[in-house]
C-alpha cells in the first residue's frame, strides 16, 4: 500500500460565485503544466475536489512543485481505497504510521456516501480502535491532535489521507488579467510582481535598459528574475525597451533635481503605451511609500499625473524587511543583489527633490519635445519570453 | 594492461575529457572580462561551485578551485601560517604526510616556524592523544592526511577535529587526496577548516583540485594578482579544468556509493592472495583504505619487480610516485617501526573501481613467477 494521490483543496474559489468553474478549470491547467516532468501524474476533478493522480510518480517532488501554484488552500498525500470496511481500515493505519513525530491522532470520517453500511460514528470508533491497537506509544488526543487521520467515503471510493501541508493560497494565477510589472532588477519589483501573481494576475514585464550605461549582465539579472518568477504561474514575457537616448536626453534637458521624477514619468509613458498595444489593463511596481526620494508621497501624486491606468503597489505600506524576507522565501533575493548598474542608479543627481511638484515638472517637461524619442524607444522594444525551462542549463546541460 | 597504479594517478573518464573539451570551445571567454562572453562564463563558473558544493555538502563561496593535491596543501599550510604567525608559530603534523605537507613544513621551520611531526603506531596510523598533548599556547595549525598515499592507513580526523572544535583558536588541515571517492569523510560540523582535494587521482585532469575553505577562514595569499578565487588564488581561472573536475566528483560520488561494497571484495582478495605468497609480508593494516596495499618482498629490490611486472604489462609502484625518485627507503614505512628490509622493499599496489577480480588473478600469478625466478639472485 502506499499513496496514490494527493488530495488539493481550493481556498478562496469556492467563493467565486459563477466564476468557479473558469477558476477551477484555470488552476487545474496551471498544475498540470508545473507537472510536465512527471508525464506519469495527471490532474483530475470530481465533484468540489481536485486530485493528482500519482500513477507510481514519487510524490515528494510533485508536492513541492504543487506547493507553489496560487489557488490551492492545502494539499494532502492520499490514498484511494474501495468502500470496504477493511480496505479502509488499512489504509488509515498506513496513513498514520507513515506521519512523521506524532505522538496523538484523531479519526474524522465524513461519509457523504450515505449508502455506505457503517454510520460515520460508528466509523470514527472502528477505525479509531483499529489504529490503538496496531501501533505502541501513540494516543487519541480529540482535541488538538498532532496529525488528524481523515476519512472520506464517496460514492466512487474511499480516500484516506493524512497531514496537511499548506498551499501557497491566493488565486489561479490567468483568472484576473494581465498587468505590466515595471522590472528593474532590484530587490522590490519581483516582490511587488509576486505577490500580484498571488491575485491571479498574469504578468508581463518592462525593463528599461540604458547601454552602454548599463551592463548585459544587468539585463540578464533581469531575466533571471523574471525567470524566478515563472514558477508561481505560467511563462513571462520581459519588454526590454532601449532606454539610452531617452533618459540622456532628459538629464540634459532638465535641472537637476526634476531628473529623476521626469525620467519615472517617461517611464510610465512608455509603460502605458505598451499597455494599450498589448491589451494590458495595469501597471505593478514595488513602490514603497518613503523609501527612497522617488517615492514620497508628493513624489507619487507627480509621477502618477502622466497615467490614468491603475497602478498597483503590493508594496506600499510595507517595510523594507518583510519585502527582503519575501524576497527570501522567493528565491529572488541573490539575484537582485548582483552588483550591477541599472537605469535607475546611473545619472543619479546628487540631491534629488523630494518634494517634486507637479507644475514644476510639467513646466521642465514642456521645454523640449520627447514624443520621437518615446516613439522610437517602443519600436525598438526587444520582447523575450521566459518560459519556465531554464535557458542556461540548456547551454551548460552534460557538463556537470 | 594491468593498470594497478590509481594512486599515483587514474585515467582520465572519457565524460570527464567531453566536459573538458566543450568549455574549452564554447566557453572560452575569461569570466572577469565585463563583455556578454564574459558574462557566460562566469556563470558557468559560479554554477561549478554550486555544483560541488552540492556534492560535498558545504557552502559555494568555500570551494577554491586550485591545481590539484600540492597545491591546496600549500596554499593551505603556508596561508594560514602567513596570515596567523602573529598569534604564534608552531605547527603540528604527522611524520608520514605527502612530501607537499611534509616539505612544506620543513620549509616553514627556515622561516622560524617550530614543527611537530608526530610518529604513528606499527599500523601507520597517529594517536588522537598525541595530537592532543602536542598542542601548545602558540600552535595555530594541525595538519594530518585522511589516508595515507602509500599505505592505506586511515587517520582518526574525526576525533582530531573534535579536538580542534575545543581548541578555537588552532586550524586544521586534511589532505584528501587520496581518501576522496574511497573512504567518506564528512566535512560539515567535524571540525576541518581546510581540506585538500585532487582531481586526476578520481578520474579526473592532471593540474585540477579544489580547496574546501571553511567560511571565516583566513589565509594568506601565495598568488597575488587578478584577485580571483576570493582572492586567495589569483590568476585566470581554468573553468574546463574546474567543470571537468566537478564531473570527476559527481562520477566518482556515484561509484563510492554503488560500488563501495565491490572494491572492498577485491582489496579483500587481494589481500589474502598476497599474504599466501611465501616471501610477501603485507604492510597495510587490516581497517586501511580499501585501494591501497602495500607490501614488501624482504631481499628484493622493489624496481626489479616493477620492471619485471612492467614487462608483462603490469603497472604497480614503490613507494608513492611523489618520492619515487628518492631511491632510498620508504619515510612511511620506516614510521611505522619496520626495519630496513622491509622499508627498502616495499611495493604499492593501488585499485581503482575498474579494476577486475581477473586483473587481480592474473597479477598475483605473475608476482609468485617472477619470485620464483628472481630467487636465487635474492639475498
Amino acid at each position: 500500500m502506499e499513496y496514490d494521490h494527493i488530495l488539493i483543496r481550493y481556498g478562496e474559489l469556492s467563493l467565486k460565485g459563477k466564476n468557479r468553474k473558469k477558476f477551477i478549470e484555470k488552476l487545474q491547467q496551471n498544475i498540470q503544466q508545473k507537472l510536465t516532468a512527471f508525464p506519469d501524474a495527471k490532474v483530475k476533478r470530481t465533484q468540489g475536489r481536485m486530485f493528482v493522480l500519482l500513477n507510481g510518480s514519487d510524490p515528494q517532488p510533485i508536492m513541492d512543485q504543487v506547493k507553489n501554484v496560487f489557488g490551492i488552500h492545502s494539499l494532502s498525500l492520499a490514498i484511494k481505497v474501495e468502500n470496504e470496511l477493511e480496505k479502509i481500515k488499512e489504509a488509515a493505519l498506513y496513513a498514520l504510521t507513515n506521519a512523521e513525530n506524532i505522538r496523538t491522532f484523531k479519526v474524522a470520517v465524513k461519509r457523504i456516501n450515505k449508502g455506505f453500511p457503517v454510520r460515520t460514528h460508528e466509523l470514527n470508533q472502528i477505525i479509531g480502535g483499529h489504529l490503538l491497537s496496531n501501533t505502541e506509544s501513540i494516543t487519541v488526543d480529540v482535541h488538538h491532535p498532532d496529525v488528524e487521520v481523515r476519512v472520506e467515503i464517496r460514492g466512487e471510493a474511499t480516500y484516506i489521507t493524512s497531514g496537511v501541508v499548506r498551499g501557497a493560497g491566493g488565486l489561479p494565477v490567468g483568472t484576473s488579467d494581465k498587468t505590466l510589472l515595471l522590472l528593474s532588477g532590484g530587490i522590490d519589483s519581483p516582490v511587488a510582481g509576486y505577490l500580484a501573481m498571488k491575485r491571479g494576475v498574469q504578468i508581463e514585464a518592462i525593463h528599461f535598459e540604458s547601454p552602454p550605461f548599463t551592463s548585459d549582465r544587468a539585463k540578464q539579472k533581469v531575466l533571471d528574475l523574471a525567470e524566478k518568477l515563472t514558477k508561481f504561474g505560467t511563462s513571462v514575457k520581459v519588454h526590454v525597451v532601449p532606454f539610452t537616448k531617452l533618459q540622456q536626453k532628459i538629464f540634459q534637458e532638465t535641472p537637476d533635481g526634476y531628473g529623476m521624477t521626469v525620467m519615472r514619468r517617461m517611464m510610465l509613458r512608455v509603460s502605458e503605451r505598451v499597455c494599450q498595444k498589448e491589451g494590458i489593463l495595469s501597471l505593478t511596481t514595488g513602490e514603497n511609500l518613503g523609501q527612497v526620494a522617488s517615492q514620497t508621497m508628493t513624489s507619487m501624486n507627480t509621477i502618477n499625473e502622466v497615467t490614468n491606468y491603475p497602478i498597483i503597489r503590493p508594496l506600499v505600506t510595507m517595510d523594507k524587511d518583510e519585502i527582503i524576507e519575501i524576497s527570501k522565501a522567493i528565491d529572488t533575493f541573490d539575484i537582485s543583489i548582483r552588483p550591477y548598474e541599472d537605469c535607475c542608479t546611473i545619472f543619479v543627481p546628487k540631491a534629488p527633490k523630494t518634494k517634486p511638484k507637479r507644475d514644476r515638472v510639467n513646466y521642465f517637461e514642456s521645454k523640449f519635445n520627447y514624443e520621437d524619442l518615446i516613439q522610437e524607444a517602443i519600436e525598438g522594444i526587444e520582447v523575450i519570453k521566459i518560459t519556465d525551462k531554464k535557458k542556461e542549463e540548456d547551454a551548460f546541460e552534460g557538463l556537470f | 594492461m594491468i593498470y594497478l597504479d590509481n594512486s599515483a594517478t587514474t585515467q582520465p573518464h572519457p565524460e570527464v575529457l567531453k566536459s573538458f573539451e566543450q568549455v574549452s570551445t564554447t566557453f572560452f571567454a575569461n569570466p572577469s572580462s565585463i563583455h556578454q562572453l564574459g558574462g557566460e562564463t562566469e556563470k558557468l563558473l559560479i554554477k561549478s561551485k554550486q555544483q560541488a558544493a552540492m556534492l560535498l555538502n558545504v557552502h559555494e563561496d568555500e570551494i577554491i578551485f586550485t591545481s590539484g593535491g600540492t597545491e591546496g596543501n600549500n596554499i593551505a599550510i603556508k596561508g594560514i601560517a602567513l596570515e596567523h604567525q602573529g598569534r604564534g608559530k608552531h605547527i603540528i603534523t604527522t611524520e608520514i604526510e605527502h612530501p607537499s605537507v611534509y616539505e612544506g613544513c620543513k620549509s616553514l621551520e627556515t622561516l622560524g616556524f617550530e614543527v611537530t611531526y608526530l610518529p604513528v603506531n606499527q599500523d601507520g596510523v597517529v594517536s588522537v592523544e598525541d595530537v592532543e598533548k602536542a598542542i601548545r599556547k602558540d600552535t595555530i595549525l594541525i595538519s594530518i592526511m585522511h589516508v595515507n598515499n602509500e599505505l592505506g592507513s586511515i587517520q582518526p580526523i574525526r576525533e582530531i577535529g573534535e579536538i580542534s572544535k575545543k581548541n578555537p583558536k588552532l586550524f586544521f588541515h586534511v589532505d584528501n587526496v587520496q581518501g576522496l571517492g574511497k573512504v567518506p569523510l564528512s566535512l560539515d560540523d567535524t571540525g576541518i577548516d581546510l581540506c585538500t582535494m585532487s582531481g586526476h587521482k578520481i578520474h579526473g585532469l592532471k593540474g585540477t583540485g579544489l580547496l574546501y575553505c571553511r567560511r571565516g577562514v583566513k589565509l594568506f595569499p601565495l598568488f597575488h594578482g587578478g584577485e580571483q578565487e576570493f582572492k586567495i588564488r589569483s590568476g585566470t581561472e581554468n573553468l574546463a579544468g574546474a567543470v571537468s573536475l566537478v564531473k570527476a566528483l559527481r562520477l566518482i560520488k556515484e561509484r563510492e556509493d554503488t560500488e563501495a561494497v565491490e572494491l572492498r571484495k577485491l582489496s579483500q582478495y587481494l589481500r589474502e592472495g598476497l599474504k599466501k605468497i611465501d616471501k610477501v609480508v603485507v604492510n597495510t593494516p587490516r581497517n586501511a583504505a580499501p585501494h591501497i596495499i602495500n607490501f614488501s618482498i624482504p631481499g628484493l629490490k622493489p624496481e626489479v619487480m616493477i620492471h619485471t611486472l612492467g614487462k608483462q604489462g603490469i603497472f604497480i609502484s614503490t613507494k608513492s610516485a611523489c618520492s619515487s625518485k628518492d631511491l632510498d627507503e620508504s619515510r612511511i614505512i620506516k614510521a611505522c617501526g619496520y626495519n630496513q628490509s622491509r622499508t627498502k622493499s616495499a611495493l604499492r599496489v593501488s585499485l581503482s573501481y575498474d579494476n577486475t577480480e581477473e586483473e587481480i588473478k592474473t597479477f598475483l600469478n605473475k608476482i609468485v613467477e617472477a619470485i620464483n625466478q628472481l630467487k636465487e639472485v635474492m639475498e
